[in-house]
């Protein structure tokens, strides 16, 4: 399974990609297949300021229901209108399926995010 | 994800097949067991449509026989057991003196002397002190764990007969719901039973733990065309829930009476005695606290285990299981609920995660198949 290299990810994995100040925030293909069938994903609404390493949303499988964890700080500008009715997306396209646009705090915090090489290890443990 | 732990799982017969065909494992009740093949959504749906195979050897089974084991059952179930012909079998409760569930069971009658529960895998060891202790007031009567004896694998799914029947030289059509016969499968000396837990029509089959892969080959094989694909506990799960049928750990426990569960069909009012008879006859007359209810979601959102069901701001009972059904495509849940809030109808909300999310009450099951 190859990471794509123009994002960074997180332990909790979840990936962001950062373009100026803001950013699309996802989960990886891996916590897809680890979730199983997803059917619903609730998000925070526009506006709304979310912490690194905090809980911003969550995700549910027909099995159970997941924390989404904010890979970086900042304000949701932008909510994927698709999952909503397509939540089965986040399993067929993972990368492709960003669940929030967050305006950053901070852009240089992304440094601190593994880069697909550090994520693909991670996994594969 | 690494669980230090799975070195202590344990197998069943089928595990190394699990493995091999990259189902995804988890623990459940001490076992490493496959929760799903291709995924959830697509074996429920296989299920309902067609068939699905399980590997379901982790539930246990407990055998009672001797001269006394009609009346030594029927001391511990709810159900009558001296009324079982050879042949058929029962689901019923096995109980407390509280009325409650040690564990729900599917007994056999194997022989005019010979009974056979099976158990669910996290209740095996108890429910067998339990019968065994039990049992002694009633003599005459022994029970043996047989759990390692057995493989068990379910074929569910309206094209289930179709597909084992090749494999079997037993009339398939003669075994009644929940009736059962002995015979082979593939070669393999097997007890096919007419049962499931999935709500479609089916078998469980007995085999030798070491004709487990031959079957489970087998039966896949003659079900290629048909399509029908290896299934897990994830499916297993969904597919019982829209079927209202109960998990013991979620929907009903040693703290849930029969009557409190909506299972009072079990019950045998017409036997003189058995284990929690009293505590149910009280609860048949005076009524119980709550109920066990089927929840349709309004809101968006899933209901899921030990959410709190709200009404008015306040918490009046609690969600046993829930999920969102790939058949028909709902947020559906069981929770008990107080009485005047059991009917059909009746709107409550669920906590879910601090949301209030709207629900309403629908009659059990969610889904009840055509019967041809």
């Amino acid at each position: 399974m190859a990471y794509p290299t123009d994002r960074k990810y997180t332990k909790d994995h979840e990936w962001i990609r950062v373009s100026g100040d803001t950013a699309d925030v996802g989960i990886t293909d891996y916590a897809q297949r680890q979730l199983g069938d997803v059917v619903y994903v609730d998000l925070p609404d526009v506006g709304r300021r979310i912490v690194a390493g905090e809980s911003f949303g969550s995700i549910e499988s027909v099995k159970a229901v997941s924390e989404l964890f904010a890979p970086m700080s900042g304000e949701v500008v932008e909510v994927n209108p698709r999952l909503k009715d397509h939540p089965e997306a986040v399993n067929s396209e993972p990368y492709d399926s960003w669940m929030v646009k967050v305006r950053l705090s901070d852009p240089a915090a992304v440094e601190s995010l593994l880069d697909a090489a550090a994520y693909e290890a991670l996994v594969k443990e | 994800m690494a669980d230090t732990f799975v070195a202590e799982l344990r197998k069943t017969p089928l595990h190394a097949r699990h493995r091999a065909s990259n189902a995804r494992m988890v623990p459940f009740a001490g076992w490493d067991m496959p929760v799903e093949y291709s995924g959830i959504t697509a074996e429920h749906m296989a299920v309902r449509t067609r068939a699905g195979l399980f590997d379901v050897s982790h539930m246990g089974q407990i055998e009672v026989a001797g001269k006394n084991a009609a009346a030594a059952v029927d001391r511990l179930i709810c159900s009558d057991a001296s009324a079982l012909s050879i042949g058929q079998a029962k689901y019923s409760g096995l109980l407390t003196p509280d009325g409650t569930f040690v564990d729900d069971v599917l007994v056999y009658r194997m022989a005019p002397f010979h009974f056979l529960f099976v158990a669910n895998a996290s209740n095996v060891k108890k429910d067998f002190a339990w019968i065994t202790e039990q049992i002694k007031a009633v003599g005459d009567a022994a029970a043996v764990d047989s759990s390692t004896r057995y493989a068990l694998l379910a074929l569910q799914g309206p094209a289930a007969r179709e597909v084992l029947q090749p494999l079997t030289g037993v009339d398939l059509s003669e075994i009644r719901p929940y009736w059962f016969a002995n015979g082979e499968v593939a070669n393999a000396r097997a007890t096919i039973s007419r049962t499931g837990y999935s709500g479609e029509d089916g078998f469980e089959i007995f085999v030798p733990p070491n004709m487990a892969d031959k079957v489970w080959q087998a039966v896949l094989e003659s079900g290629r065309s048909a399509d029908v694909i290896p299934c897990g506990l994830g499916a297993r799960d969904t597919l019982r829930l829209e079927a209202a049928m109960r998990l013991y750990g979620n929907d009903i426990d040693e703290s849930t009476s029969v009557l409190e569960a909506g299972l009072d069909w079990t019950v045998a009012w017409s036997k003189k005695e058995f284990i929690g008879r009293d505590r149910l006859v009280e609860q048949r007359d005076q009524g119980v606290a709550r109920t066990l209810v089927g929840l349709e979601m309004m809101d968006r959102g899933i209901a899921r285990h030990g959410y709190q069901v709200v009404r008015d701001a306040r918490p009046v009972g609690v969600v046993t299981s829930g999920t969102q059904t790939p058949f028909l495509k709902k947020a559906i849940a069981m929770a008990y609920v107080p009485p005047e809030l059991a009917a059909p109808g009746a709107e409550i909300d669920v906590d879910i995660r601090g949301r209030a999310a709207k629900a309403r009450v629908v009659p059990l099951p969610f889904y009840k198949r055509k019967r041809t």
